[in-house]
């Protein structure tokens, strides 16, 4: 689980999605539809992205699974795609993004050293992901961004409708916790 | 540096916790003893319950408590009427509400009828699927205008007929105008809309703590301070004793706001009543029946104008399905009542609307809340009246949207808000000869489209309007502190499901005391942070909770430069705000930051002047008059595929105006999200039930939410006309994207189809495939066609 | 929306499979990619007592070239069947098939065997393993058989499999010289079920005469559906736009039996059938033109 051995129970009939946020407490992965369509609770499994509603837990004993707590560093950095949503106003409720992040990050890696990527390509990688806030065009800006940045800034470069930065912006708002 | 922020496209505070996946979401509230709950619901849309057996159920391992409406005794009662009919003459209104299990009667599909807590959700459902409901079928009432009819079966057997509500209102003498015209054309309109479909489903999570004696419910609402008092009421608790969090949450739309849906009375109570914590998350499935949604209209409609297209009038007849309940009042159809104005110029306006009670799940607002439906209705009306003229579409507007010089403009009808309908401000001209420019509709109709259409291609142009009223009251408060680490701390009482209100508030408040944004911190949602308040909806976020925001900022202000005055025995006028300092203006080294300031604001023992209050702190409120109007205009250029009619939509263009903008990025954000959602109603989403009120695609499978691949670029442009009625000179922005999507369908569609069907007119949406071939080919006949009502 | 309770098997072979399937007989499911069959037991309409997972059993995954064949393991993920460059050089309908199955995650996790042993009226998979007259293997503890696949799908959802039978593998016949191939599908989005699709796959000689026109339809029928009229109309004919033309509206009107649904009437299918028939014959001649071109120039 996100580089580390991970123990739980789980009924075989659990749903990985389940599984990983309420045995392992790791919410980050979202239940939109659990019939595969919505793509909020996708996560990697052995490095390809997989939608963990369709998945019993039981049927992940041993695999490397990857999930969206996995992905910024240990000290709280954004990962580069993580900071292209951000940069791009690529997430409103939020609530969709981590299974946008997930699906992207294997097809961000794969096509890390080609060229830049058309908006037909980029549309195409984000079709099995539903979001109902952004209209999808911030991602879309995103995604070109990450891609810019995995890439080491070679490749194309950002679209214009990127935002300013304020400094250090982390953890600065609130909405009241358990 | 400069503390310019209001304005500024400043990057979202909130996102970093939601891009690792650490924001908190009602579902991701957990207790180890946490009871986990199902809903047994109807499977029939119209029927009398013999029996409800929950023998099995209750006997099930791991289930808890089993519960019908008989088991709530005294609690079980009809939900409140949200927002009362407005004073409107001789209103007509038949006031009925959902109630928290069913009782004698399932009115719609998936009402629910019994609940079940149990040791996990899984066991939940093992339950539910023992429960025996003994439903003696009843004829429902589905189709609109049949359920209209004096011999439909009743929803509500002790009302006369299904009629909810009736509703007229009128401007000038229609009559007369029409009797003056050189033409009237006319129409039937039929304008369905579907599910909002917000990605996080609802959901409340309650915990009474009998330590502090206090109940605390996360709630998936739009509204957390009227469910807390609401909730206070019902369960006998003082107000202080009930805590409500609207954490994250993942999109809302509005049905979120609707209150007292069942699981809101029920799993409070239950928590207090079993002395255990109590889970209910919607399912996809049951979203679609638990969840309110918009839907059909069907309205009779004429415009009279005179030779040069003005227009002289308009005369508009519509049912309006409310669903088997209606407990947010007339909203929606008043919004499409008053919305369908419109830009123009409306000498005389007779309007008349029937609600009506029908065997489907209930009608709230969702984005729109009602308004593309009038919008659609007149829209089409000009476009009929344009052809009939052979004029084009932006030459019939042209003549007659208001001019800069006609604000404030008097409609002389009762908004939703209750007050009369009173457009603040707005530049129609501009923004129509913005859109026009921007698509280039002048070569298009003279070049492009005659070479594409003698290549055989189908490609049209639309290009329509919109208002939208925007920011109603009835108020939002605020409260601003500043502490002692210089940290400000803003508090509100309005929800937020993803607006971006931990930023732009931010951004309002730092403008004011002049520090960094990221120095701002927000609280929304939460009762104990701040008492009072109403909700996020109507668009209205920004506009009253923002400038209540902005007046606790400015008598924080006042108070940092009284207490710096003081200090520095500097007048107010000689001090300044910035970089999170407070200085004498042109003597640098007489400054001290806000932190420092705001513990001299905290007086010790024997340094109290008595009278002051301590802190610098405030709290401030703000209630508009009434609405403030928004704007726009979206044109659109599409491809029909001649032989599949599939449609692409190969150029987007809007241009709204929503007053002075707060920050660039998240309105741009807000209109994008608003015609992505106005594409899926327009084209893609329909909630198809059958004649029976089944609903035939209650699954993200066959309910058609448009993706990244149907949603083409959408080039937006703003123009900023302040409105006078807040001090922010802001309006509301939420809905605005959605509401003329369906209007610039048919109106593009219908040009692209031309070749094929000259006199082709499309008066209804959603359209899709299919239908635009139906459309052209006519309906045919061939065994096993379609399904689905209406 | 849980799923019913039920007893996972974890297969550790082929063998082990077999053998549960034949202690639990009817019980019994076997587990392939389930981006099929886990829905259905979310929204509990599927609720088998016993689920044999096969995703353990390495061998029933792979692709490979032996003789005339393509062979592909009925566990290959179809994610990796559309990467397969095997299969891009021998069995290119595959390749150009794949990516209109529903979207990357799903292909991720869904198998080659599972979408055609799930027979799916609107899958892409079984349509084209008629187009390609696919051999489909299958094994139970009595022994192994192959069945054609215009023999394998029986009716809704139903195929040739008895319930102690599981298919281990798809055998591709090899594009030969002269083939052309082309799949075409409308949907409501990228990624839906299809309103309607079209599998063909045709070969002509060295003179342009059709040899072989096999045109599968999917979701105008309980199962894919093999045009007979175009195969009357075209075999022996040098194709044309007019023969192509009559061979389509043949299909249309004479072949298929399809239903209305809320995204499609049946007459809407009926056309899209028509459209899309001569659509992909239309690129599979062309294709097939090539083919042999290339072939006499080699």
């Amino acid at each position: 689980m996100n580089g580390r051995a991970r123990r739980g129970s789980a009924e075989s009939r659990h749903l990985l999605s389940d599984f990983l946020r309420h045995e392992l407490g790791l919410t980050g992965t979202h239940v939109g539809c659990e019939h595969g369509v919505c793509g909020a609770c996708t996560v990697l499994i052995n490095g390809e992205a997989v939608r963990s509603c369709l998945v019993f837990a039981v049927q992940c004993e041993g695999a490397e699974v990857t999930t969206v707590e996995g992905l910024a560093a240990e000290d709280g950095e954004l990962h580069p795609l993580q900071e292209a949503f951000q940069a791009a106003h690529a997430l409103q409720c939020g609530f969709c993004t981590p299974g946008f992040l997930m699906s992207l990050l294997p097809f961000l890696e794969e096509r890390r050293d080609s060229g830049a990527l058309t908006d037909d390509e980029i549309r195409d990688a984000l079709g099995g992901n539903l979001c109902r806030c952004t209209g999808y065009q911030n991602i879309v800006e995103a995604v070109r961004l990450a891609h810019t940045k995995m890439s080491g800034g070679a490749g194309n470069s950002a679209g214009n409708s990127v935002g300013t930065s304020t400094g250090n912006s982390a953890g600065t708002c609130a909405a009241e916790g358990a | 540096m400069s503390t310019r922020v209001f304005g500024e496209p400043i990057r979202r505070l909130e996102d970093p916790r939601l891009l690792k996946g650490k924001a908190l979401f009602v579902d991701d509230v957990d207790f180890p003893d946490l009871l986990h709950v199902a809903f047994v619901r109807s499977s029939f849309a119209h029927g009398k319950i013999r029996s409800v057996d929950v023998d099995a159920a209750r006997a099930r391992d791991g289930v808890v408590a089993v519960m019908t409406a008989e088991d709530l005794g005294d609690y079980w009662s009809p939900g409140p009427l949200l927002v009362p009919p407005p004073p409107i003459k001789d209103i007509e209104f038949n006031n009925r509400t959902q109630v928290p299990l069913a009782k004698g009667k399932v009115r719609h599909v998936g009402e629910p009828v019994a609940i079940i807590v149990a040791e996990s959700r899984y066991l939940a459902e093992d339950a539910r699927d023992d429960v025996f409901v003994d439903i003696e079928p009843l004829d429902p009432a589905v189709d609109l205008e049949a359920s209209a009819a004096a011999d439909a079966p009743k929803v509500h057997d002790d009302l006369a007929s299904n009629v909810a509500a009736r509703v007229r209102q009128d401007k000038g003498d229609y009559e007369k105008a029409k009797a003056a015209a050189a033409h009237v054309v006319s129409g039937r309109f039929f304008y369905d809309h579907g599910a909002s479909a917000p990605m996080e489903n609802r959901g409340i999570v309650a915990r009474w703590d009998d330590r502090s004696d206090r109940l605390t419910v996360w709630d998936t609402t739009q509204a957390p301070i009227p469910l807390r008092s609401g909730l206070a009421g019902l369960l006998g608790l003082a107000e202080a004793q009930v805590r409500v969090v609207a954490p994250f949450i993942g999109g809302g739309f509005g049905p979120k706001i609707m209150m007292f849906y069942p699981d809101e009375v029920l799993i409070p109570w239950l928590a207090l009543k079993l002395g255990r914590p109590v889970k209910w998350i919607e399912d996809r499935e049951e979203s679609f029946f638990s969840t309110t949604q918009e839907r059909s209209q069907i309205h009779h409609a004429e415009m009279a104008i005179d030779e040069e297209g003005r227009i002289l009038g308009v005369k508009d007849h519509f049912l309006h399905d409310t669903g088997a309940y209606a407990p947010y009042g007339l909203t929606v159809p008043i919004n499409s009542q008053c919305t369908l104005l419109g830009c123009y110029r409306v000498p005389a306006y007779s309007s008349s609307f029937e609600a009506i009670y029908t065997n489907l799940p209930i009608v709230t607002p969702f984005r729109g809340a009602g308004r593309q439906h009038g919008v659609f209705v007149m829209e089409r009306l000009l476009d009929l009246a344009a052809a009939k003229l052979g004029i084009d579409p932006v030459g019939i507007r042209r003549r007659n949207v208001l001019t800069p010089e006609e604000f404030p403009h008097k409609h002389g009808l009762i908004y939703q808000d209750f007050t009369e309908l009173e457009y603040d401000s707005g530049n129609y001209p501009e923004a129509l000869e913005k859109a026009a420019t921007e698509i280039g509709f002048a070569t298009f109709r003279s070049n492009e489209q005659p070479q594409m259409r003698a290549d055989g291609r189908l490609v049209g142009i639309g290009l329509v309007t919109y208002v939208e009223g925007t920011g109603i009251g009835p108020y939002e408060g605020a409260r601003v502190t500043l502490e002692s680490d210089g940290t400000v701390n803003v508090a509100t009482g309005v929800g937020t499901q993803g607006q971006g209100h931990f930023t732009s508030f931010a951004q309002v408040v730092a403008e004011q005391l002049g520090v960094e944004v990221a120095k701002v911190r927000v609280t929304t949602g939460d009762t104990d942070q701040f008492h009072w308040g109403t909700g996020t909806f109507a668009s209205r976020g920004a506009v009253v909770a923002g400038n209540a925001c902005h007046a606790a900022a400015l008598e924080v202000r006042r108070k940092i430069l009284d207490l710096a005055s003081q200090q520095f025995e500097a007048a107010v006028e000689d001090l300044e705000l910035l970089d999170g300092e407070v200085r004498v203006k042109g003597v640098p080294d007489r400054a001290m930051t806000l932190g420092e300031l705001a513990v001299l604001a905290n007086p010790m023992r024997g340094a109290v002047i008595p009278g002051t209050e301590p802190g610098l702190e405030s709290s401030r409120y703000f209630g508009p008059d009434r609405g403030t109007t928004a704007s726009g205009v979206h044109a659109m250029i599409v491809e029909v595929d001649p032989a599949t009619f599939e449609v692409e939509i190969k150029r987007y263009v809007v241009v709204h105006d929503c007053g002075i903008v707060i920050n660039p990025l998240i309105l741009e954000g807000q209109i994008v999200g608003g015609v992505a959602q106005g594409i899926g109603n327009a084209f893609y989403e329909k909630l198809a039930f059958d004649e029976d009120g089944q609903l035939l695609n209650a699954s993200f499978m066959d309910y058609l939410l448009p993706t990244s691949t149907d949603v083409p670029k959408i080039e937006s442009h703003h123009i900023e006309t302040p409105s006078p009625l807040n001090p922010l000179g802001v309006k509301g922005a939420g809905e605005a994207g959605a509401i003329p999507v369906g209007a610039l369908f048919a109106q593009a569609i219908e040009d692209a189809l031309r070749p094929l069907v000259p006199d082709l007119t499309i008066a209804e949406i959603p359209l899709s495939p299919d239908r635009l071939f139906e459309l052209v080919h006519g309906t045919g006949s061939d065994e096993n066609s379609g399904g689905g009502s209406q | 929306m849980k799923p019913c309770s039920f007893e996972y098997v974890k297969a550790e072979s082929l063998e082990h499979a077999l053998a549960v399937l034949v202690e639990h007989g009817d019980e019994a499911k076997i587990l392939a990619g389930g981006q099929s069959l886990v829905p259905a037991m979310n929204f509990r309409l599927a609720q088998p007592a016993v689920l044999v997972d096969l995703n353990g059993v390495g061998a029933l995954s792979g692709i490979e070239r032996v003789d005339g064949m393509v062979q592909v393991g009925a566990m290959t993920r179809q994610r990796s069947a559309e990467r397969s460059s095997v299969l891009s050089a021998h069995v290119p309908l595959v390749t150009e098939t794949m990516p209109f199955i529903a979207h990357a995650q799903i292909r991720n996790r869904g198998t080659f065997g599972g979408s055609i042993a799930h027979a799916d009226p609107s899958a892409e998979l079984p349509a084209i393993s008629v187009a390609l007259s696919a051999t489909l293997q299958v094994t139970s503890s009595r022994g192994s058989r192959s069945i054609a696949a215009s023999d394998f799908y029986v009716d809704l959802l139903t195929t040739a499999l008895e319930a102690d039978e599981i298919l281990v593998r798809v055998d591709l016949p090899i594009a030969v010289p002269g083939s052309g191939f082309a799949f075409a599908e409308v949907s409501r989005r990228h990624g839906d079920y299809a309103l309607v699709g079209v599998a063909a796959s045709v070969q002509c000689d060295a003179s342009g005469v059709c040899q072989q026109a096999r045109v599968s339809l999917l979701s105008v029928g309980p199962g894919p559906v093999l045009s007979t009229s175009c195969a009357a109309a075209l075999i022996g004919e040098r194709p044309t736009t007019r023969t192509i033309a009559d061979a389509a509206a043949a299909t249309a009107s004479d072949d298929i039996d399809p239903e209305g649904d809320i995204h499609a009437s049946a007459r809407f299918r009926r056309h899209l059938a028509r459209v899309l028939v001569e659509r992909t014959l239309t690129r599979a001649f062309a294709r097939a033109a090539v083919s042999a071109g290339a072939a006499e120039q080699a």
